[in-house]
């Protein structure tokens, strides 16, 4: 593996705390000969913001469903707030799942459910004692950090590509995750609401103060967001550094990726 | 051959374990009822034009063609007891199931097949919301509760159609007309006829409800689990209705 100086380390830049997740070993096969996940490594320290690039079918989408239980893992751990996530019962990965936040590529908004009852159908399920007004006021709050107040009503239909993605944003931050995981954010976008959607990304993340592991392969999203990026090649992570020494690393294959 | 005895029975496994999970999570909280009353009034009152002009049709020519046999033994004064009980046995159910089958069963699995598509499913999933629960167990509660109130609701159109097909002909009174069909039926006609109509509606949510949760993922598979769904609901209906009708021969 190549291992670059990253900006920030798991280890020292959360002042030697413990990962909020770490993954030892994970291995993840679709049949017989269809083997996505070889053996990942891969932590993720309090506060911090992880890229994880890759190409296609590499296994990047795999290894955060994996995370938070969507996929089973044929092998190794994943420990999260440190609890091996295969330890955990059905009641105690649910309560694990509400302090992750999980953003789809295609946003993943219901359908049939306005803006407002997108954000409010996880809100009501998990915070019971909230009065109305205290569910409306959270609801406005959160579109409001993403910059769609005024999108409160419309239907799902109705959003651009954009919008869906930050109504996406809102719905995972309207329980307040302290992980969020990014299912290649900015995918379909064009370059300017790609970039918004890049600095809303960090703006949230010093705000809510959210550790974040971002799929990507838009590189200028990477740029703006990663403290540390990994890279994902044959199941396995052959490369790790900041932004700024994977870019001028010597290996042909990672300086593909910032071609 | 093989391939496919061992897929129809692969198939059948799969569906008794969801049916399985459907059995253990119907008893545990939270319970969706808003949502369950939500899937009731698009089930149950959305449905109720369909069935309607269904209904009414099924006992206007029920009596239109059996009038001239029954005509030529004299017997047309049975014309009002013949059709309801056609209608409150047999004909109204296995018809309002089979229309439902094609709106309900495949509306439940080409939604639920594109939510698990776009990936709503797993949304919620993440979000620590069980699916199954919100979803499949509401849907499947509501059609087992309003396909037995669409069947009595057709029972009642097809007898009133029946009153206007004699009509066509002759001039029956409706206070005549309901004393004769009042007459000629009885509760054991009713009774097993209602019970059945409880199965085709569980039958009808739980088939629409496996095919879109377990679609495969692209578009296309929407229209098959669509498709799939209104195929094995309706084949599924005539089997318990056979089942139905022996058992009642047998114990009634």
């Amino acid at each position: 593996m190549i291992m670059t100086e990253t900006n920030n380390n798991p280890t020292n830049a959360a002042n030697g705390a413990a990962p909020v997740i770490d993954i030892r070993g994970l291995c993840k096969s679709f049949g017989k000969n269809n083997t996505v996940l070889k053996g990942v490594n891969l932590t993720l320290a309090p506060g911090e913001n992880l890229v994880v690039l890759g190409k296609s079918g590499s296994g990047k989408s795999i290894t955060i469903k994996c995370l938070v239980g969507l996929e089973v893992a044929d092998k190794g751990e994943i420990i999260i707030f440190g609890t091996d996530i295969s330890a955990m019962d059905s009641a105690t990965l649910d309560a694990a799942r509400v302090r992750i936040g999980f953003l789809f590529q295609n946003s993943a908004l219901y359908d049939s459910m306005s803006v407002r009852e997108n954000l409010e159908f996880p809100l009501k399920r998990h915070s019971k004692n909230l009065t109305r007004f205290q569910l409306e006021n959270a609801v406005k709050e959160t579109l409001d950090s993403v910059g769609l107040l005024e999108a409160i009503d419309k239907m799902p239909a109705e959003l651009s590509g954009g919008m869906r993605k930050r109504i996406g944003l809102a719905r995972t931050l309207v329980l307040k995750p302290e992980i969020i995981l990014y299912d290649e954010p900015t995918t379909g976008l064009d370059p300017i609401t790609s970039r918004e959607i890049s600095e809303l990304i960090l703006t949230l993340q010093k705000k809510h103060k959210t550790s974040s592991i971002i799929i990507t392969h838009d590189m200028a999203c990477a740029k703006l967001t990663a403290d540390r990026i990994v890279i994902l090649k044959d199941g396995v992570i052959c490369a790790e550094g900041s932004y700024d020494s994977l870019e001028t690393s010597k290996d042909e294959w990672v300086q593909s990726f910032f071609i | 051959m093989v391939a496919h005895l061992k897929s129809i029975f692969n198939d059948a496994g799969k569906i008794t374990l969801f049916t399985n999970r459907f059995f253990k999570e119907l008893f545990l909280p939270p319970y969706e009822i808003k949502e369950f009353t939500k899937q009731c009034y698009i089930i149950g009152y959305k449905s109720l034009p369909l069935v309607s002009i269904t209904g009414f049709i099924m006992g206007l020519v029920l009596t239109l063609q059996s009038r001239p046999t029954l005509a030529d033994f004299g017997a047309e004064s049975w014309l009002p007891g013949m059709v309801a009980l056609s209608l409150i046995r047999e004909i109204a159910p296995v018809i309002t199931a089979l229309i439902c089958a094609g709106k309900i069963s495949s509306g439940i699995g080409a939604e639920l097949g594109s939510m698990k598509v776009t990936q709503q499913i797993d949304a919620m999933e993440v979000s620590a919301i069980n699916p199954y629960k919100y979803l499949v167990v509401t849907r499947i509660l509501a059609t087992t509760f309003m396909i037995p109130v669409l069947v009595i609701f057709a029972d009642a159109v097809g007898i009133f159609g029946g009153y206007v097909g004699i009509n066509i002909h002759d001039d029956v009174n409706m206070f005549r007309y309901l004393a004769q069909v009042l007459s000629s039926i009885d509760f054991i006609d009713i009774i097993p006829a209602t019970i059945k109509t409880f199965f085709f509606g569980f039958f009808i949510g739980l088939i629409g409800c496996y095919k879109g949760f377990t679609a495969a993922n692209g578009t296309e598979s929407v229209g098959k689990a669509a498709t799939s769904a209104v195929v094995a609901t309706s084949l599924t209906i005539f089997i318990i209705d056979m089942l139905a009708v022996q058992l009642t021969d047998i114990f009634f």
